[in-house]
């Protein structure tokens, strides 16, 4: 164990930890929000993330960039994001569509036991991240250099680059805007109803179909954001990026309270951030083996999470 | 305890009667025949499948069934693996209704456990026969399982799942980034199991895998009776009902944690039987060897082959091997790749198709009317 | 949720809120040894002893300072208007809940903090109010359930089918089978317990709760939604189990029943004790009449 090289690179580490969790915070939405309304683990929610990584890849590389690519000045750099973004959301979108209607959907219909539909979700997942991996060979692709990380705050040993700060704040402010949504608009109101009691809420008039398709969207465009975010910062992507990504979201999501919107922001940035502590403490090859131990700590401790499930009804 | 197989006669009540009849599929069917017929059956079935490494020579068929980019009795040793994690794993899920999502952990346990005790490369430099490395092998992978499972099944079915992913990924990251389990170098030179012919020749040798498929099988029968026999007592019992409603459970005197715990280690103990089974032929295995999606291969085999029957579990672990198996070899027409690659892809979607037209697995579990037997008649006479 | 928050009482009697924390350090092997003991000779025929029993939820006082005793073979009425804490009191002495203060004493040791499995195997049996059987086993099946509390074999025995096992699986079957005799449902042996009526459903889980060998058998109201032959029926059925020894604590809406079948009644009223006696010393109490009875209806 390095205690002085934790405390030495306390500051470094923070940082790095809030952006790679502002990261996992935006994804562990779409886990959150499923869970907050069907109960169930969306396990194909980690392929959303996939094919929105590849959405921005792709949309770049018809401009003809690639990761050898110069990185481009201000104003084109701004397009590009933009593009990149539109891209992956709306892939991830469609994505989190398509796996409600093809995994989700039918099972729904039939009544069956939650275990089946973790299973369908699973060979969702398994279908896409596997057809990625065969179209891609199962190699790494690059990411253009759009951002490149320069200094922008300096304090003592602690370098804030311009690209940290953008991903947290764009991952706050999707966050805030998506609080508002769920608190404030009328299909908020319909998502919360479902979420509390589904009955009643069918019984009052929501269209449960619809608000569950709804919440799979939003899923979808929250993770497409982090996609590109996720691309930006590591600067590759796999095949399986999803799926490892995924589990450190789903922890996340729990580890804030699953179900609940703003644990899943708590959970993601403290998930990065502990994560790097541990990092720092015992080596970075240990830094997802510390989220887990962590997990079953807090849950012995709080068996719902830190902040509770808030956007679904209390369980017996 | 023949007597609890002795089927119910003509005097079941008529409500009865029905109600495994309309339950039916393949097993109400099994269940409703006389025990020397169920006998007999289930012996004709053992036979077909010692027999199996000779499909290939059945006419016509044969050569369909057969895998052609890897040699049959190698395709089968690795369904006998496969049958017996989802054998334990059904354990788990099926019984206990704990949803383990990194179950591969402790076939890692049960490998690994005999790799530092048997190769040459481990730091212990016991060397041991791999028989000898066994028992302890399974003793440690049913400690994992308890040391698991101690601080974990008072958490919900939900969180369970999360932690026992998390459980699997840190025995992976550990094998990986541990400089004593050797990461990508993995061990070699673990030794098979022992036994020779007449001749002197090896009969766990290299080229051929049919003796290992034999071995797996007979496993997998030991298991398989074993595992009944537990599901027909007041285990079986205490788990349905931990399953069904945990705190009537435990107001009705059932110790719930003590229950969870020992389908945990019984689970974790098949699951490193596994494990002992692969190191003893693979002779080779290092981090990679362990993927997580291998336990949620399993984990979708035993709840596609139907969780909680013993039948739908041993299906689905032999066609989660089986479908990737005969993939192999067989090209594309699109990519011009070998289908194999495609294999978890393809699997992905035959998963979908199943759960989608049968949510209840292929085999469901049937709740048998078991304890009548012939008082039946005492009981109620029509 | 585990905030607590203002609701009433027979909401949280429904909930099952709070459950006793199984982690809690508990006096769990033998007699505890902070509780005083109830001297065999100061009162040999005392059962149960619930002593000063307060049960909070957050704010609200399910149970205030409730105080009554049990003797050995009575069959001892507990009832008030809705929501006056009754289930409470019951959840308080078979260990889903823990009480807040006070003691609850069973044949003079102190049952508070015990895990449910060990006040059931102590010799407390219950039946729920709303039934919960175990749906998809036999109805032999779930009393089997009850009758395994007793059995010594467990993994080990069954996994090799020692004798001695083999032995306990046909003894319990075998009692099993006479218990659902004694219900009245043993021609419904085989069938999953889903598909009984309700009154066999009803029957069943007495039959489950009798197979644990209790020395007490509290029934949560057994006779809600029966048809009055029903109910007649179902007197008989608790008279029988008091024949056998079995002390009997019967909490019930049906005056008619209770008074009828009953040794003793203590009365609760929000969550506290207003009346105690026999059933026609409750029935003459101003205070019962009151809170109870205070529409004049049929019922005596």
């Amino acid at each position: 164990m390095n205690f002085s090289g934790l405390i030495q690179d306390f500051g470094p580490l923070t940082i790095t930890g809030l952006a790679q969790g502002a990261i996992i915070a935006l994804f562990a939405l779409g886990y959150t929000l499923v869970y907050g309304v069907l109960r169930l683990i969306n396990f194909a929610h980690s392929e959303v993330f996939l094919l929105g990584s590849y959405a921005c890849l792709i949309v770049w590389g018809l401009f003809g960039l690639d990761q050898n690519s110069a990185t481009p000045n201000m104003v084109a750099v701004l397009g590009y994001l933009l593009l990149g973004l539109l891209a992956a959301v709306v892939i991830s979108g469609v994505t989190a569509l398509g796996v409600e209607l093809v995994a989700y959907r039918p099972l729904r219909r039939r009544n069956a036991p939650p275990l089946a539909f973790l299973i369908t979700a699973i060979g969702a997942s398994l279908f896409i991240s596997e057809t990625v991996g065969v179209v891609t060979k199962r190699n790494i692709t690059g990411v253009p250099p759009l951002i490149r990380p320069t200094d922008v705050v300096v304090i003592g040993n602690m370098h804030v680059t311009n690209l940290q700060i953008l991903i947290i704040v764009l991952a706050l402010v999707a966050m805030f805007v998506l609080d508002r949504f769920i608190n404030r608009s009328r299909l908020g109101r319909g998502i919360r109803a479902v979420a509390q009691n589904p009955d009643s809420a069918a019984l009052m008039g929501v269209n449960k179909s619809r608000v569950i398709a709804l919440v799979f969207l939003i899923g979808g465009l929250m993770a497409g954001i982090a996609a590109v975010m996720y691309d930006l910062k590591i600067g590759v992507t796999r095949f399986d990026a999803g799926f490892l990504l995924g589990i450190e979201a789903f922890t996340a999501a729990v580890l804030g309270g699953i179900g609940n919107l703003r644990g899943a922001l708590l959970g993601g940035l403290l998930l990065g951030v502990l994560q790097n502590y541990a990092a720092g403490l015992f080596g970075t090859q240990w830094l997802h083996a510390a989220s887990f131990v962590l997990l079953v700590l807090i849950l012995l401790v709080r068996p719902t999470g830190l902040l509770g499930e808030s956007l679904g009804r209390a369980r017996a | 305890m023949t007597t609890t197989e002795t089927p119910p006669t003509g005097a079941v009540p008529a409500a009865e009667k029905k109600n495994w009849r309309t339950s039916g599929g393949v097993r109400g069917w099994f269940g409703r025949q006389h025990w020397a017929v169920r006998t007999v059956l289930a012996l004709v079935f053992a036979a077909v499948a010692y027999l199996l490494p000779y499909a290939g020579d059945v006419p016509v068929l044969g050569p369909q069934i057969i895998t052609e980019g890897i040699d049959w009795p190698s395709a089968l040793f690795n369904m006998s693996y496969y049958v017996l994690l989802a054998l334990g794993l059904n354990v788990v899920v099926g019984f206990a209704g704990l949803l383990d999502l990194g179950y591969v952990g402790f076939f890692a346990v049960g490998a690994y456990t005999v790799a530092m005790l048997t190769s040459p490369d481990s730091v212990l430099h016991t060397e041991w026969p791999w028989l000898a490395a066994i028992p302890v092998a399974l003793a440690i992978a049913m400690l994992s399982g308890l040391i698991l499972g101690w601080p974990t099944l008072r958490l919900r079915g939900d969180y369970l799942a999360i932690v026992t992913l998390g459980f699997a990924e840190i025995i992976r990251i550990f094998a990986t980034s541990s400089e004593t389990l050797r990461g990508d170098r993995g061990f070699s030179d673990i030794p098979h199991p022992p036994g020779s012919y007449a001749d002197g020749k090896p009969i766990f040798g290299v080229a051929d895998a049919t003796p290992y498929y034999w071995l797996g099988l007979s496993v997998i029968i030991l298991v398989i009776f074993g595992v009944r026999n537990l599901d027909r007592s007041r285990v079986g019992r205490s788990w349905l009902a931990i399953r069904e409603d945990e705190e009537a459970a435990e107001i009705m005197g059932v110790r719930t944690i003590k229950y969870k715990l020992w389908a945990f280690a019984i689970g974790a103990f098949i699951g490193g039987l596994g494990g002992v089974m692969f190191a003893g032929q693979q002779g080779f295995m290092n981090s990679q060897t362990f993927i997580l999606q291998f336990s949620i291969l399993v984990l979708a085999g035993v709840v596609m082959g139907g969780s909680g029957n013993l039948f739908g579990a041993i299906l689905g672990g032999a066609l989660i091997s089986y479908i990737p198996d005969r993939l192999r070899g067989i090209e594309d027409p699109i990519f011009h790749t070998d289908l194999f690659g495609f294999r978890f892809a393809i699997f992905g979607l035959v998963i979908i198709a199943i759960m989608i037209f049968r949510p209840q697995g292929l085999i469901p579990s049937r709740r048998r009317a078991m304890e009548l037997k012939d008082r039946e008649k005492e009981v109620a006479p029509q | 949720m585990s905030e607590p928050h203002m609701e009433t009482p027979q909401e949280l009697d429904a909930a099952n809120a709070r459950p006793v924390d199984r982690a809690m350090p508990t006096g769990t092997v033998g007699r505890s040894v902070g509780e005083p003991e109830l001297s065999g000779g100061r009162s040999g025929d005392v059962l149960l002893e619930v002593d000063h029993v307060t049960l909070r939820f957050g704010g609200v006082v399910a149970l205030n300072d409730v105080s009554f005793s049990l003797r050995k073979g009575e069959i001892f009425g507990l009832i008030g208007p809705n929501g006056a804490g009754k289930t409470t009191c019951f959840n308080a002495m078979t260990g889903v809940y823990r009480p807040t203060s006070g003691g609850i004493r069973f044949q003079g040791e102190s049952i508070v903090g015990k895990k449910k499995h060990e006040i059931t195997r102590g010799g407390i049996a219950r039946t729920f109010q709303n039934v919960r059987l175990f749906p998809e086993m036999t109805a032999l099946e779930n009393v089997m359930v009850g009758a395994d509390a007793h059995h010594k074999t467990s993994v080990v025995g069954a996994l090799f089918r020692l004798p001695r096992h083999w032995q306990e699986e046909k003894a319990g079957r075998e009692k099993s089978l006479e218990l659902l005799r004694f219900v009245g449902i043993e021609r419904r042996a085989g069938e999953v317990s889903r598909n009984l009526s309700y009154g066999e459903q009803r029957r069943l889980e007495i039959a489950r709760a009798l197979a644990t060998n209790p020395t007490l058998l509290c029934l949560d109201e057994p006779a809600a939604g029966f048809t009055p032959a029903e109910k007649v029926e179902l007197l008989e059925l608790i008279r029988k189990i008091r024949d056998t020894g079995v002390t009997v604590l019967l909490i019930e809406h049906d005056m008619r029943l209770v008074m009828g079948v009953t040794d003793r009644i203590v009365v609760l009223e929000f969550g506290k004790k207003i009346a105690e006696g026999t059933p026609a010393e409750v029935r003459d109490d101003p205070k019962v009449i009151a809170a109870y009875l205070g529409v004049p209806t049929d019922a005596a």
